[in-house]
């Protein structure tokens, strides 16, 4: 019978590998989906109501669809129209786009708690619209969803554990992989919920750090 | 590309993919109903309770709210048969739920106590009633109609969470559809419609809890 330390002696490589598929999926689909919520942020504010339809109906689909139906769509769906990415990539866009319409949502709040008289005074210095976006209207509102984001990207190191269901060697499928050579059960997959724990604190701390030096600003 | 959409597959799968859809609105309502006890009583506790009880409930809410479900619930599918503890998938992913949502809804119950201006309580204190009959008939149903939109989210997101039972072969339906991917290859049809049915549910139950919202409107 083995014990818990010798195990782990053997595959902690594999795990540590897991661990950094997991981190890496999820910086890879935290940055994406940021800079595409960025953008779908004003869109859905100060487009249309004509253009901003297709962003409004594609931010309230992937918001009303669970993060997992998301990911076997994205996994499987592909084949249907002829490409065939692989399980890291369609984990990675599927987690992008949810981020994406999270960031998007947020950041479409933030900008509409912007007092109008901020876009008058930008028009009367002579600002064209992006430039007020760039100068004006985005710093405010990122710096205001700054904790929600910290929440988002907890969400996706979360979500990407989900990402074990399509075959992804992250950190839960590399410890289901160990559990199921050794039947350690309790250990491992205590083992993994701590990791997790871990690595969503520390985006907490980075969040908290980072808060305390823009309010200092 | 040649893919013709065609509905057929699922529209015969679909008195399977409803009965998933059902099955995982009564585990989220289960998980909601045991997990707003958990979370009432872990609210007054860390509100009224020493420091201890503050402690214990913080550890609580920051453990579950940082592991992913998934994780707890092979935890507790795979590793607490070990020691004993077996249930069936669909109570066993249930309790999960409940002690997932619970975490969340400690958040919600607290912040709806702590909102409650200090004047009620000394109210309450100069008509005569302890503090826990102060908790219990005054704070309480205050905090509970305060903390309603909140609540109300919470279980629109459990709601979600619930496909995730699928990975432990709970026939909702998430599981429902991936069976009909995987038997019909109707890929495309499947998961828009399982999409669409989860995005009309929660449209549904956004509605309904705007409509609670104006029967209950807060204090």
């Amino acid at each position: 019978m083995q014990s818990f330390a010798s195990v782990l002696d053997v595959s902690s490589g594999l795990l540590l590998r897991g661990l950094a598929l997991t981190v890496a999926i999820s910086i890879a689909a935290v940055l994406a989906g940021s800079v595409i919520g960025t953008v779908i942020g004003p869109i859905l504010t100060y487009g249309g109501r004509l253009s901003a339809l297709p962003f409004r109906v594609f931010v309230d689909v992937v918001r009303g669809t669970p993060v997992l139906v998301l990911i076997l769509a994205s996994y499987y769906m592909p084949a249907g129209l002829g490409i065939s990415p692989g399980p890291i990539e369609a984990g990675v866009v599927a987690l992008s786009i949810f981020c994406a319409s999270h960031v998007g949502e947020t950041l479409r709040g933030a900008l509409v708690a912007i007092p109008p008289t901020q876009i008058d005074a930008g028009r009367s210095i002579g600002l064209t619209f992006p430039r007020m976006l760039w100068y004006v209207l985005l710093p405010q509102a990122l710096r205001q969803i700054a904790p929600n984001f910290v929440n988002t990207a907890v969400e996706i190191v979360k979500a990407s554990s989900l990402l074990s269901a399509i075959g992804v060697g992250e950190l839960l499928l590399t410890t289901q992989e160990i559990v199921g050579r050794t039947f350690m059960t309790m250990e491992f997959y205590a083992l993994a919920g701590a990791l997790y724990l871990a690595v969503n604190l520390t985006i907490g701390a980075g969040g908290w750090w980072l808060e305390r030096r823009f309010s200092a600003r | 590309m040649d893919y013709t959409l065609n509905f057929g597959a699922v529209f015969r799968g679909l008195d399977n993919l409803l009965a998933g859809l059902l099955l995982g609105l009564e585990m989220g309502l289960a998980g909601l109903l045991i997990g707003s006890v958990i979370g009432i009583l872990a609210a007054l506790a860390a509100v009224y309770g020493g420091r201890p009880a503050r402690i214990l409930v913080t550890t609580y809410v920051g453990l579950v709210r940082n592991v992913p479900i998934l994780v707890l619930a092979l935890f507790a599918f795979f590793a607490l048969p070990q020691i004993g503890i077996r249930f069936s998938n669909v109570v066993t992913f249930a309790a999960v739920l409940a002690v997932y949502a619970g975490a969340y809804l400690t958040e919600s119950f607290r912040a709806a106590i702590l909102v409650i201006p200090k004047g009620i309580t000394e109210a309450a204190a100069s008509i005569g009633l302890t503090r826990t009959g102060t908790a219990i008939w005054v704070i309480l149903p205050i905090a509970l109609r305060n903390a309603l939109p909140s609540v109300g989210n919470n279980f629109i997101s459990l709601f979600k969470d619930t496909s995730i039972a699928a990975v432990i072969a709970v026939p909702e339906l998430t599981f429902q559809a991936r069976k009909i991917n995987n038997e019909s290859f109707r890929i495309i049809e499947v998961w828009i419609v399982a999409s669409l049915m989860y995005v009309a549910t929660c449209a549904l139950l956004a509605a309904g809890l705007r409509g609670l919202e104006r029967l209950f409107p807060k204090f």
